[in-house]
């Protein structure tokens, strides 16, 4: 198995879609990657020289923004919207949906697993209640 | 859709006006605002807006973090209290 930039191992499988196993690298920037190296996109990623996935490696880390450089640039964005307090930040805290989205029924990829809440009746229930968060 | 780079971005000449008076007179004073769609220019930067959020005036302190943004992102229209919880209003009920 091949490595092209640290931990990436594609398979074997044609490099177009082998590359697409990196962080950052979808099907557009695979063909765009592997016309610029004049490489046959059918190769198996298996079969390439490594002359290739070094050039491979230095393609994708000099021209784009991969792996963890990208990772970074991401959650660095989100911290600079939290820091900012503005309305997309409340809501990456919160983990609630950023855009605009419907939260009365699903956002279960952000909200996770559902949790019930009660109603808690009761002076003494609500005192616990309090206590208890 | 994003807003045209041609057009630039929007500010409401009323408040550019009152960002432009306080430039001039180096004063910091709070600027009291209801144009929450007004962007946020490198200008704006240091000074002090009450931004309406349709009932009272939030003051937002505008870094250089926040240009780019509208001045409505920093003052949020709602409130959530919580869930489950029962008010002195449902105790009433009872």
């Amino acid at each position: 198995m091949p490595r092209v930039i640290g931990v990436d191992i594609p398979g074997k499988k044609r490099v177009e879609y082998a590359l697409q196993y990196m962080y950052g690298v979808g099907p557009t920037r695979a063909k765009e990657v592997v016309a610029k190296l004049k490489i046959d996109p059918a190769t198996k990623a298996d079969d390439l020289t490594s002359e290739q996935i070094v050039a491979l490696a230095k393609i994708l880390q000099e021209d784009y923004r991969v792996e963890g450089d990208l990772r970074r640039e991401v959650s660095g964005n989100i911290r600079r919207l939290i820091a900012v307090n503005c309305y997309r930040g409340i809501r990456h805290r919160r983990g609630l949906p950023v855009r605009g989205q419907r939260t009365s029924t699903n956002a279960r990829t952000r909200k996770g697993p559902r949790k019930t809440v009660g109603a808690v009746r009761g002076k003494e229930a609500r005192s616990v209640a309090k206590a208890g968060k | 859709m994003t807003r045209s780079i041609k057009k630039g971005p929007y500010v409401e000449a009323h408040l550019m006006k009152k960002v432009e008076a306080l430039k001039v007179s180096g004063a910091k004073r709070p600027i009291k605002t209801w144009s929450r769609r007004s962007m946020i220019l490198p200008d704006f930067v240091g000074h002090t807006f009450n931004v309406h959020n349709g009932k009272v005036f939030t003051s937002v302190f505008v870094t250089e973090n926040m240009v780019g943004h509208r001045l409505g992102e920093f003052a949020p229209t709602r409130t959530f209290r919580r869930h489950g919880s029962a008010t002195d209003k449902t105790a009433a009920l009872k």
